[in-house]
């Protein structure tokens, strides 16, 4: 990092969210990173989590990851004063838990998180405790802000709760590629290729990005083979970095070794969108 | 009471409430509400006929309310217990654990995990489910498997599984967000019954209402031994299922009454702990009492009152209790405290201690940890008389799963009412 223009410089008054442009052309990469670990290179778009002290979406190298941080001495402010310089030129995703945007700023309510979430160069947000019927106040500073709200869709999500979730979202659709909780896992589950026809069948002209437990070639190449723009990847990264704590390694080593897994994920991804091309002939 | 008075919520009380959880869960909460209402509200299939029975012939219903006569002599009020602690398993909790199971069967669900903190939720979530023929799967903090031993047994014994949890302190507030991913993997086949009046709707709504006989009786039970109504109902709250229950009567006037039930008193006392105060730097509150000194922010589901730092992160609470350490309260009591319904009262770790020596000495009832808090609360109040001449205290469970973590309190303690424990002289208390 050489601390060269920050995000909120290449975004005079917060600009617009850059989220829709990640999403263009070959399937994006999004890693899943916590506010701290080594940035990412090779990335079309960064979740960036803000770790929160009941983390009941999260497996447990998520569960360890938020341990560490807070443990470090994480806080919300530390959180702002590291995105703001950040100096990447892709799109930054906040995700965390509802509370702690709820509880920011002097008054109650998500808007003042929102207005410096802005200022510091997040293009949207993802916040796995809240459905889509308590969205309505984080919808409404998103849009006033011209920040993404993202929708996780779920295996269990029906119908016609899809078409209600897909209308209110924007930036993405992060689909969950199994019930559960975060963490990686060997296969993708065949849940993922159903709940992506469900999501296609809505017309819908969002990106769909799919994660949860994403963290080989094989399964980055299955879901973009069907019909993904992009895959998440968290745990399957947070493991690299919390191996290279335990192991004492340097961070340029950790960060190599993130490289290599990104690449790995990256080609997958490549692969994938070249079956699904051919199958589409 | 009938089921058709009660208005169906949407689930906020006031600011609070609401439903604030992943997606993933979404589907199976609006099917929960679908069969809350059906069932519960509307007696659907005679749900709450066969509710009813299994809670009489099962459970031991209805419980007794008692005159306490050497505390009603020393306070100078009449003193009554409403005896939960009678009912089967030694606690209150029965009466949602039996409700919730039999709803999971009427709803076709083949699975119960629980989360439990002092051991009574899942010790009376694994009797109903064993009592159901239902496999049953229980998640408590480690902390808290030691400190209450006797429970982990008796689940083990009734069939359940006891998961662990070694994240964070171990305690109630770890255990939840550990059944909730349990919950999240299996919603499918899985139905979480929840132990106290928190978390998402239905849940503070359907939990309150499985807790309801509870008021009712004491209301009949009032008018046949005193010949009114009381003056005062004192409950501890650490969730606060054993208040919203024993309270529920009181809150709103209904059809049907002749006297006022909001002149009804209504006390919930919580857990001050070691002391009101804060560590922020540390993030632990050496208290749980959320109501007394928390803030509004969103836990477990549920916007609610909690024990949070500036950032919004939850805080580690404290007491000497484990049912009441929870950093947290369901959304229904925080409202009722905003409206000043309620009074939301606190009583100290030594204050507790003390009362729950004082009530197994003058009264022969060894109360749980949690009670202690409750009756605490008439020895704290500068002048009873203030309270009325009728007060019910619920004595929402049995004290024989604190003796161990008791007696060691006490050991610690220069308490004027401790018995002497040397009849161990040589043998050592372990």
């Amino acid at each position: 990092m050489n601390g060269d223009p920050t995000p909120s410089t290449l975004l005079p008054d917060g600009g617009e969210s850059r989220i829709p442009d990640a999403f263009d052309g070959e399937p994006a990469f999004v890693p899943y990173l916590a506010a701290g670990d080594p940035s990412y290179a090779g990335a079309d778009c960064i979740e960036l989590g803000l770790p929160f002290s009941e983390p009941i979406a999260e497996g447990p190298t998520i569960q360890q990851a938020v341990v560490r941080a807070m443990e470090g001495g994480m806080t919300v402010e530390r959180y702002f004063e590291f995105v703001s310089e950040l100096d990447v030129d892709v799109p930054l995703v906040c995700m965390t838990y509802y509370n702690l945007i709820y509880r920011y700023g002097d008054a109650a309510g998500p808007e003042p998180f929102v207005e410096r979430a802005a200022r510091e160069g997040i293009d949207g947000f993802v916040v796995p405790d809240l459905p889509v019927e308590e969205a309505g106040p984080l919808r409404a500073a998103c849009d006033e802000h011209g920040r993404d709200l993202v929708s996780i869709v779920a295996p269990t999500t029906a119908d016609e709760r899809l078409r209600r979730l897909v209308d209110r979202s924007s930036g993405y659709l992060y689909i969950q590629a199994r019930l559960g909780v975060t963490g990686a896992r060997t296969s993708v589950s065949g849940r993922t290729a159903e709940s992506l026809a469900r999501v296609a069948e809505t017309g819908t002209d969002l990106p769909r990005a799919v994660g949860f437990g994403i963290s080989s070639f094989e399964q980055a190449r299955d879901v973009i083979a069907a019909g993904a723009d992009g895959v998440i990847v968290g745990s399957a990264l947070v493991d690299v970095v919390a191996e290279g704590h335990e192991e004492d390694r340097p961070v340029e080593e950790t960060a190599a070794r993130l490289e290599d897994l990104g690449r790995e994920l990256t080609e997958g991804a490549l692969a994938g969108a070249e079956t699904g091309a051919s199958q589409a002939d | 009471m009938s089921e058709h008075q009660q208005r169906r919520g949407d689930g906020k009380f006031g600011r609070y409430g609401g439903q604030y959880v992943p997606e993933a869960l979404m589907p199976a909460i609006e099917e929960l509400t679908d069969a809350y209402e059906r069932y519960v509200l509307e007696n659907g299939d005679g749900f709450m006929d066969e509710f009813r029975r299994r809670l009489r012939d099962f459970g031991g219903r209805p419980t007794p309310l008692g005159r306490a006569d050497q505390l009603s002599e020393r306070y100078g009020i009449e003193v009554y217990l409403k005896r939960e602690d009678l009912l089967h398993g030694g606690a209150h909790k029965l009466n949602n654990a039996l409700g919730q199971c039999l709803l999971a069967k009427y709803m076709g669900k083949e699975r119960i995990v629980a989360e439990t903190g002092a051991g009574q939720h899942g010790t009376a979530t694994a009797m109903a489910a064993a009592h159901l023929d239902m496999p049953c799967e229980i998640y408590m903090g480690r902390r808290d498997i030691n400190r209450q031993r006797p429970n982990v047994f008796r689940m083990r014994i009734n069939g359940a599984e006891v998961n662990p949890v070694d994240v964070g302190r171990g305690t109630l507030k770890e255990a939840i967000n550990e059944t909730m991913r349990d919950w999240a993997t299996t919603v499918e086949t899985t139905h979480y019954v929840i132990g106290s009046i928190v978390g998402p709707h239905p849940f503070p709504s359907m939990v309150r209402d499985f807790h309801r006989p509870m008021s009712a009786e004491t209301k009949r039970q009032s008018r046949e031994q005193f010949g009114r109504l009381p003056d005062a109902v004192v409950a501890c709250a650490g969730g606060g299922s054993n208040t919203m229950g024993i309270f529920s009567e009181f809150t709103d006037s209904r059809d049907g009454d002749d006297e006022d039930v909001t002149d009804v008193d209504l006390y919930a006392v919580e857990a001050g702990g070691s002391t009101l105060d804060v560590d922020e730097e540390r993030g632990v509150a050496p208290n749980s009492a959320s109501l007394s000194t928390g803030s509004e922010g969103v836990l477990h589901g549920a916007r609610t009152k909690v024990l949070q730092d500036t950032d919004g992160q939850i805080m580690e609470s404290h007491s000497v209790s484990s049912g009441l350490d929870y950093a947290g309260v369901g959304p229904e009591l925080a409202h009722l405290v905003d409206e000043g319904r309620v009074d939301a009262v606190n009583v100290d770790d030594d204050a507790a201690l003390e009362a729950f020596h004082r009530l197994s000495q003058a009264e022969g009832i060894i109360p749980a940890l949690e009670t202690a808090h409750a009756l605490a609360f008439l020895e704290e109040h500068e002048n009873p008389a203030e309270l009325g001449e009728y007060v019910v205290v619920n004595v929402s469970g049995r004290g024989d799963k604190d003796l161990e973590a008791a007696m060691e309190e006490t050991a610690g303690r220069n308490l004027a009412n401790a018995p002497e424990m040397d009849v161990f002289e040589g043998e050592g208390l372990q």
